[in-house]
């Protein structure tokens, strides 16, 4: 793989994660939030493959399994919640929810 | 026999402890025979310990008890000097205290607080022999506190009334500045000579610096003229006349007061080793006292604070004795003035008690019929501090003045008026008391009722007699209540000190005439303490003919001017009463009102300082907290976007931080 | 539980190595726990539990008394057990003759301030925390690990955080939370100095750390900026519990608000925790330092002495004036301290408990005032003497025993403290002791204003203290007189480890002589050339450096 098929990979990724990043700050629907969150972990997991590959070391290919069970974990917790404030304030946004707020 | 000293402070001692434990069960009247019967045992014992003395050589005995305070360089023990000035002291307090004690007995009959009153005695008695007979100067400081505390107990003894409360505590608290100066001292002492036992650092003296010597001696005379009532700290005194009759004999004229004399003739190396203004400072605070202070006497309508302030005034006699060298004179003094001033206030207590507790000369006079006995022994003490010869007064007094003529003639011109003012005051006194009309009869009532109009301590009463009879008719109503005042003569407790304290005030002059070396009895026997500092006068016999007149004629030019003003009527009172006098010369009254004023504000202002400056950031900086914190929690407003876009900023601000930092 | 405790003391009789240290410490510490657990159902059993505790403490602590050896200066009973062996922090207990008598007056005093006063709610509470105070209070005096100390010093916060909290009045839970902030807040520099201080001594041997004291004080590997930066931190923390001015607000908030029992402890130990600390972790630990900082120290001590007399002369509440009293007390000890010789450091020690003595006495006086009109305000109070006087009368011996008055207790203390100061620093001696016509003015005042005068209509019912009062008041009553005639004892038994402390200072510091008297050095030579030598002249002038160079 040459270096420059690399970086369009490492620019997928950039921008992947930017648009998650984005969707994660503008986005009110927790729903769309936790996509959001899933697009900027697998644009992470996109440039650990390419920079695994690029050095030449299996570990950024293992990090990526780790990255995947965690992300599946999360979101488990995560839709969970989404459902249990569904239930009990249907149409809520995450704005919503800041009774933490200082 | 002199191993006995130890009984001497321990029977008083013992008498207060079994009265403050049981003193109400005893009662009246045996909780005062058990505290007469404490000290005048006491008395035996110094006797008995003062013929063993002469067999000591130099009349010196140690004896060392235990040790008291002992840490590091510093130890001082409980321990007992006794000496010639202290063996003096202790038989004329144990003495006088013993019949002041018997006295009390009669005056005290029916107090409430009647043990109460023997039981703070017993303990005054005891410190004061503590004072006397320590053989460092904490001890003698314990003692001189311990005096102290009693003073203001029995000063405030009828706490009730709220002058005596308050007479109490300033007496306690000028004391107390007085304090200030004497523990200075004791450091010093101290820091130069590393002991504070007389035996041990005053025979260094000699080669002690001259300007620690000053300071150390500067800062006893601190002391002493707390203690000793002299300017400007004797204000209390005259407020002390608010305790009961024998406190002001036994306390605030013959023993306590006395001191600060005491101290200073006991440092006498110090002093001599200081520099040469010290003894001057001394003698003319000394003088300047004596003198205002007989000035203030002059004006006075209590009888007691004319016994007050003629106190002050007699101590200042004894301060300048001591500052022109003449050690023994002023320890005589004392003793014969021990003995006339603690007559003149047990007899002044009689006439009180005989006149139902009225203290004020304008509503007495012509008593000597009535009370024959207080009144021929009153007269007695009236000629002893008047100066008349033989009587004790006038050889101590012109032994003094023989001294301050030695140092300088204008110490001794002040002190021959200072002298006519003494005759003149006293014998007002005894004049108004004893003498010409009575004014607490029925005939009386207009001068009563005039009485009233003015405020007690305001002299232009002085006048009042004048306009008596005019008033007469107009205000013979008003005084019901003093109308029918019966005087009396008091019972026998009473009446035997004064027959004995008579006697000594007539013939105590003999321990010391100064006819010849043999006669000086006094001189001799305080050589060992005072020999070697004291000034040495040898007075011809012209001199001394000259001095003995010139002292008798002003005694007696004072008596006749009172006997023309105050019996004949020849002149009008009030140009001599003075309100300046009356008050004081305002001093007093300056003190408070600073002290009331400027004194107090100042405190407030540090009490307002303290609240608002202090504890006002404490809490400001409590309040600042809470500020900035509310204002910063506006930060964490509760959007998810918000903080993951703080993550976000902060994550770039990190890795930008790392970039400037690393270079690739 | 308790039998055998009790019976493994009666057993320490014949033998020596009963841990009495470590029983000092778990007794209240077990006893609080026991208490906490009981049913709040049954309040009586919760307050013989804690009288129990606090009685067989007390014992214990007498006991130490008895069986210490008063020639030796290092430390004694000592109890080493290791605790968290990575950091080398250990349960390490001793004592010596500066921490024996505050032992010992936190044995005496806690007994009788439960004597003293009872809870007005939820007693059972009220014991817990108190007998765990007496836990912490003896933990801090007895510690010899850094880390001990630290977390004993700062358990004591707690209960009375809560017993100023829950059983004060007014403000209560105002000045709780001062207390516990200010206090907490100067800790907080402590804990650094301390954790430094570990990690710097454990550098020496192998990387690691260590709070043992006697082997950081072995240590002695401080570069001079260290060690003045270390001893302001815990400078900072004991001021503040001293309470030295100006760090001394929280304490009139917190005596005022306060429970009887909370006032006297307070006033009695934990103020001592302070000095004491001072003493211990300063002048022990920083000897640079200290003789660096005694100026300082010096004149904020000097300052408290006189501006607390001040303040506390203007106060129109009791408590406060007493309170404020504490702060001029507490300048004495602080003072002392600092004049860096044996005389002002044997006094200051002495200081510290007379103190906890007079204003412990004090405070159980106003409790028992505040139990018959239940106010504190001076001007509600008017010729109490009259109708009780037997109350005036111990009253006024506590007070003049305050004001400092010879052949009372307080005096022996102020006194060696301002001798020593003088020695070593004159001026502030000086100064200091115009503390002594302050403290007259005040009290007295405050006396003639309650106690003299007429009674009035609502004092006039005021009765006289009862048999059980009188009680409680006797132990303190004796003590005053004795310290005041007899301080021998005590001051025989301090004397050797402040001498070690003061030997120290001169060992490590150099140029440092202990500030004594000059009969050592020039008053022997004038005996012997038969005075008059105008050269060792001893002069105002010639010695006014005194401790600080």
């Amino acid at each position: 793989m040459g270096s420059n098929l690399s970086l369009a990979y490492l620019m997928l990724s950039a921008i992947l994660f930017v648009i998650g990043g984005v969707g994660v700050l503008i986005r009110r629907n927790p729903l769309v939030m936790i996509m959001c969150v899933e697009l900027m972990l697998n644009a992470v997991n996109l440039s650990f493959v390419t920079f695994g590959k690029m050095l030449d070391d299996i570990s950024g290919q293992i990090i990526v399994f780790f990255v995947m069970v965690v992300a599946a974990a999360e979101v488990v917790v995560g839709l969970a919640l989404i459902v249990a404030m569904a239930r009990r304030r249907p149409g809520a946004t995450a704005d919503d929810l800041r009774t933490l707020r200082g | 026999m002199v191993e006995l000293v130890w009984l001497i402070p321990a029977l008083p001692l013992a008498g207060f402890l079994l009265l403050v434990f049981f003193g109400k069960r005893i009662g009246e009247p045996r909780a005062g025979w058990i505290g007469t019967g404490a000290v005048a045992l006491s008395f035996v014992t110094a006797c008995v310990v003062f013929a063993g003395l002469w067999n000591e050589p130099e009349h010196t005995f140690e004896a060392s008890l235990f040790k008291w305070i002992p840490a590091g360089n510093f130890n001082v023990d409980i321990g007992i000097l006794l000496d010639p000035l202290s063996m003096a002291m202790v038989l004329f307090i144990t003495g006088i205290a013993s019949l002041i004690h018997l006295y009390s007995i009669g005056y005290m009959h029916g107090d409430s607080r009647f043990p109460r009153f023997f039981t703070y005695l017993n303990l005054f008695v005891f410190s004061m022999l503590v004072l006397v007979l320590g053989d460092n100067l904490v001890l003698t400081f314990l003692g001189w506190e311990g005096v102290g505390a009693c003073s203001y107990f029995l000063i405030a003894f009828w706490f009730e009334k709220e002058e005596n409360a308050s007479a109490g505590k300033k007496a306690f608290i000028t004391n107390r500045v007085g304090d200030w100066g004497f523990m200075v001292a004791i450091f010093m002492t101290f820091f130069a000579f590393g002991t504070v036992t007389y035996t041990e650092f005053l025979p260094m003296a000699p080669g002690l610096a001259q300007t620690t010597a000053t300071f150390i001696a500067l800062m006893l005379f601190v002391g002493a003229i707390g203690k000793s009532a002299q300017i400007p700290l004797f204000i209390w005194l005259p407020d002390a006349m608010a305790g009961p009759t024998p406190v002001s004999a036994l306390i605030h004229a013959a023993t306590m007061v006395t001191a600060g004399v005491y101290l200073l003739v006991r440092v006498n190396p110090i002093i001599a080793a200081s520099a040469s203004w010290i003894p001057w400072m001394i003698a003319i605070v000394g003088i300047a006292t004596a003198f205002l202070a007989a000035t203030i006497a002059l004006a006075q309508q209590d009888i007691k604070k004319v016994l007050a302030y003629s106190t002050v005034s007699q101590l200042g006699y004894m301060f300048l004795a001591v500052g022109v060298g003449g050690y023994s004179a002023a320890i005589f003094h004392m003793i014969t003035h021990a003995f006339f001033k603690a007559l003149l206030f047990l007899g002044a207590g009689s006439v009180i008690h005989g006149m139902h507790e009225e203290q004020d000369m304008r509503r007495m006079g012509a008593l000597r019929r009535i009370m024959p006995v207080t009144a021929v022994t009153f007269i007695i003490g009236w000629l002893a501090i008047a100066g008349v010869p033989p009587f004790s007064g006038f050889w101590s007094k012109d032994d003094i003045l023989a001294y301050a003529l030695h140092k300088s003639p204008i110490l001794y011109v002040i002190g021959l008026i200072t002298a006519l003012l003494t005759a003149f005051y006293m014998s007002r006194l005894v004049f108004r008391v004893f003498y010409g009309d009575s004014r607490w009869g029925e005939s009386a009532e207009g001068e009563l009722a005039n009485l009233n109009a003015h405020t007690a301590t305001d002299a232009a009463d002085a006048g009042a007699e004048d306009h008596a009879d005019a008033h007469e008719d107009s205000h013979a109503d008003t005084h019901a209540g003093h109308g029918a005042v019966h005087p009396h003569e008091s019972k026998w407790p009473m009446l035997v000190p004064l027959i004995v304290l008579a006697f000594f005030a007539a013939t105590a002059g003999v321990l010391n005439l100064p006819f010849t070396e043999n006669l000086e009895f006094l001189n001799r026997w305080l050589e060992p303490v005072v020999g070697e500092n004291q000034v040495h006068l040898h007075l011809g016999g012209a001199q001394l003919t000259f001095e003995l007149l010139l002292s008798t004629t002003i005694a007696l030019l004072g008596i006749f001017a009172a006997y023309m003003v105050y019996l004949k009527k020849k002149i009008d009172p009030s140009r001599i009463e003075l309100p300046f006098f009356a008050n004081g010369w305002y001093i007093d009254q300056g003190i408070t009102a600073f002290m009331g004023g400027i004194g107090r504000k100042g405190f407030e202002l540090i009490a307002m300082f303290d609240k608002v400056v202090i504890d006002g950031a404490v809490n400001g900086v409590g309040r600042a907290t809470r500020g900035g914190a509310s204002r910063l929690r506006a930060i964490e407003n509760g959007y998810v976007r918000w903080y993951a876009l703080m993550i976000g900023v902060g994550a770039v601000l990190i890795v930008a931080f790392v970039m400037t930092q690393v270079s690739f | 539980m308790i039998a055998s405790v009790l019976s493994s003391v009666l057993a320490s009789e014949g033998a020596p190595s009963f841990p009495i240290l470590p029983a000092l410490v778990f007794v209240p510490l077990v006893g609080a726990i026991l208490i906490a657990l009981m049913p709040s159902s049954r309040p009586e059993l919760s307050r013989q539990m804690a009288v129990l505790t606090a009685l067989l403490t007390g014992i214990l602590s007498i006991a130490l008394l008895v069986k210490f050896k008063t020639d030796d200066a290092g430390f004694q009973f000592v109890v080493q057990q290791t605790w968290v062996e990575s950091l080398d922090i250990k349960f390490f207990l001793g004592v010596d003759g500066i921490s024996l008598f505050l032992v010992v007056l936190t044995g005496i005093l806690f007994p009788i301030a439960l004597f003293a006063a009872k809870p007005e709610h939820s007693p059972k509470g009220y014991y817990a925390w108190l007998t765990l105070l007496m836990a912490g209070c003896m933990g801090a005096f007895l510690s010899l690990d850094l880390f001990l100390f630290f977390l004993m010093f700062e358990i004591t916060l707690v209960p009375l955080y809560m017993l100023i909290g829950k059983w004060g009045h007014g403000r209560r839970v105002y000045a709780a939370t001062k207390f516990f902030l200010y206090t907490m807040l100067g800790s907080a520099f402590m804990l650094v100095s301390i954790v430094t201080l570990a990690v710097l001594a454990g550098a020496g041997d192998k990387g690691g750390v260590s709070f043992d004291f006697t082997k950081i004080i072995a240590t002695d590997n401080l570069a001079t900026s260290t060690g003045r930066w270390l001893f302001l931190g815990m400078a900072i923390a004991f001021a503040v519990k001293v309470p030295s001015f100006p760090f001394h607000t929280w304490l009139p908030d917190a005596h005022t608000e306060a429970p009887t029992a909370g006032s006297i402890d307070l006033a009695g130990i934990l103020l001592k925790l302070g000095t004491y600390g001072f003493l211990r972790y300063g002048l022990e630990l920083f000897p640079e330092a200290t003789v660096w900082f005694a100026p300082v120290m010096l004149t904020l001590a000097t300052i408290g002495v006189v501006y607390g007399g001040i303040v506390a002369a203007m106060q129109r509440n009791l408590k406060r004036l007493v309170a404020y009293s504490s702060v001029a007390h507490m300048g004495f000890a602080l003072m002392g301290l600092f004049a860096l010789n044996v005389e002002g450091i044997e006094g200051s020690v002495l200081q510290m408990i007379n103190h906890g003595i007079t204003t412990g006495a004090l405070f159980i006086l106003l409790g028992f005032l505040y139990s018959r009109r239940h106010t504190y305000e001076i001007s509600q109070l008017k010729g109490i003497a009259k109708v009780a006087p037997v109350f005036a009368g111990v009253f006024t011996l506590v007070m003049l025993a305050s004001i400092g008055v010879p052949g009372l207790n307080g005096f022996v203390g102020e006194f060696l403290v301002l001798l020593g100061t003088f020695v070593a620093n004159r001026w502030w001696a000086v100064i200091a002791a115009t503390g002594v016509i302050i403290a007259a003015l005040y009290l007295l005042w405050a006396y003639q204003r309650v106690f003299q005068g007429e009674p009035d209509e609502a004092n006039k019912n005021f009765p006289d203290l009862k048999i059980s009062e009188k009680l409680v008041m006797a132990p303190l009553v004796v003590l005053i007189i004795f310290l005041g005639i007899y301080p021998k004892p005590v001051l025989d038994r301090i004397a050797p480890s402040v001498k070690r402390v003061v030997t120290r200072l001169e060992v490590q510091v150099d140029g440092f002589k202990e500030p004594i008297t000059r009969k050592g050095a020039d008053l022997l030579k004038i005996e012997s050339s038969h005075l008059n030598t105008g050269e060792h002249a001893l002069g105002v002038a010639t010695n006014g450096k005194g401790a600080n160079q």
